[in-house]
């Protein structure tokens, strides 16, 4: 066989040859007005985006901001889907919403493929990775998910409080993914510091921020050179095995990818998770009913996901153009609020209200659209086991001190600290 | 009645055959598709029917045949 050279250069060097992208200044600080200075990066939006997104649905539903070098925020579900579905028009050649813009020769690949593509490569990228994450892929890491959330509330044994979001739902998916992926189960610890660096570290200076994405894609090539050595049946050996056109992908499409499903696997389920348990905490009597009919756990799910969803994406603007009443510049920056679209009263009935056995409800938390979360199966699973386990080992619980609750910042909204009264 | 897929809407959210398992099935992509000719049997109209409306794609349709 021959040898795997594709990452014995420095491949990331021959990236730096391409154009720069552009920075703007990063500019921070209270919000002015909502619908012509939004950030998803102050505190008010972290501690409860909602109340926000429902007044600016009424008053301007397309806001603006010109902090990050020019964005949109649509909070209409029908706004919302159609950019999902327009990818003439809307790029994503870059998915997080900050101070930097990538090339527009990076398109149609971009950093992470397939979330960071636009068609037609996005296609291709994609169906490599789908057979992976089928409901009856992901079916086989339930069995493993299970017994580790056992495991988990395993070492609740003798404490009253125990922090929901810290001590349970971080750690499901980071085991789940480093498994698939291939990695090293204790790393989970450095697996929190790559998410908080690459979506909660947008306003950082450049340097730091150039500084902290490298130790990820260091930690990364060590596992590519750790496979390459060793090869073995998951993820990353298949991703080095994969061929696309005729060819091995390129190195930065496997490093890209990998970075993708580590960084996009984890706290999106773990904040699904923590939010689910919050909601749950603060509203005893859909506590109590969930316990004590479990059947009714498929249609809360949803509904949690629906009001709870975490996930928003970005978009860049393509060309300029006169887009549904407002006037959008090249490379404008639009924050695609799934979270927003699912509390939408046009589209949802008590739109509002959390409403744990809702049948029908056909929220966008995974997205529409070619870029669905190609992880939702996956999710679903971990959020299901999750819930299952502990609202079996623990169906009494509460919120201990509501104002310990902590929630991320940035594009995935979920608590951070959480702590629960558990007995 | 009979349902049918428009496979250029649907992007394999899998909601028809979570909800409903003996009208749906999945490819191995993950993309839905009906289940036999699609002619929802007698009593199944619930399940046909909660699929349809939980389609985040809108991509099924239960076509009414008379």
């Amino acid at each position: 066989m021959a040898v795997d050279d594709r990452f014995s250069d420095d491949f990331r060097q021959a990236r730096t040859d391409q154009p720069l992208g552009t920075r703007n200044e990063i500019i921070t600080g209270p919000v002015s007005d909502w619908a012509s200075d939004f950030s998803h990066l102050e505190p008010e939006w972290s501690a409860d985006p909602y109340p926000i997104q429902d007044d600016l649905r009424q008053r301007c539903p397309i806001a603006h901001t010109e902090r990050f070098g020019g964005g949109w925020l649509p909070t209409r579900y029908e706004d919302v889907a159609a950019i999902a579905y327009d990818t003439e028009r809307f790029s994503s050649r870059a998915i997080i919403m900050g101070n930097f813009r990538p090339p527009r020769e990076i398109a149609p690949v971009g950093g992470s493929p397939p979330i960071s593509s636009d068609p037609p490569f996005h296609h291709d990228a994609r169906k490599l990775l789908l057979p992976a994450f089928t409901k009856a892929a992901v079916a086989r890491q339930e069995p493993a998910t299970r017994a580790f959330c056992h495991s988990l509330i395993d070492t609740f044994e003798g404490r009253d409080v125990v922090d929901a979001a810290y001590d349970y739902a971080q750690h499901i998916p980071m085991r789940v993914i480093a498994d698939m992926l291939g990695f090293p189960a204790e790393d989970g610890p450095q697996f929190r510091e790559f998410v908080e660096n690459t979506l909660e570290g947008v306003n950082l200076p450049p340097e730091e921020r150039i500084a902290r994405m490298t130790m990820l894609s260091d930690y990364l090539l060590a596992q590519v050179h750790d496979h390459i050595d060793h090869p073995r049946e998951d993820l990353t050996s298949y991703l080095l095995n994969a061929e696309l056109y005729g060819h091995k992908l390129e190195p930065w499409h496997v490093v890209g990818t990998m970075t993708l499903l580590l960084i996009a696997g984890i706290d999106t389920t773990w904040s699904a998770i923590g939010a689910s348990l919050w909601h749950l905490a603060k509203t005893p009597e859909d506590l109590q009913r969930l316990v004590a009919d479990p059947r009714l756990l498929p249609t809360a799910m949803e509904e949690f996901l629906r009001a709870y969803a975490p996930v928003t994406m970005a978009r860049l603007v393509k060309e300029d153009m006169h887009w549904r009443g407002v006037d959008m510049k090249a490379d404008d920056w639009i924050l695609l609020s799934f979270p927003a679209a699912n509390r939408d009263a046009a589209q949802f009935d008590r739109a509002g209200q959390v409403v744990i056995d809702r049948e029908v409800n056909r929220h966008a938390a995974f997205g529409l659209g070619i870029h669905r979360c190609v992880g939702s199966h996956l999710a679903r699973m971990e959020l299901r086991v999750a819930l299952e386990v502990w609202l079996a080992r623990i169906p009494r619980f509460s919120l201990g001190n509501p104002s310990a609750v902590t929630w991320s910042a940035g594009q995935i909204r979920g608590p951070r600290a959480l702590p629960l009264r558990i007995r | 009645m009979k349902l049918q897929i428009d496979s250029e809407r649907c992007q394999g959210h899998g909601r028809c055959y979570d909800l409903a398992p003996d009208l749906f099935g999945d490819d191995d992509e993950g993309f839905g598709k009906v289940l036999g000719d699609g002619v929802v049997p007698p009593g199944k109209d619930r399940e046909a029917r909660l699929a349809v409306a939980n389609c985040p794609e809108r991509a099924i349709d239960l076509l009414e045949e008379t």
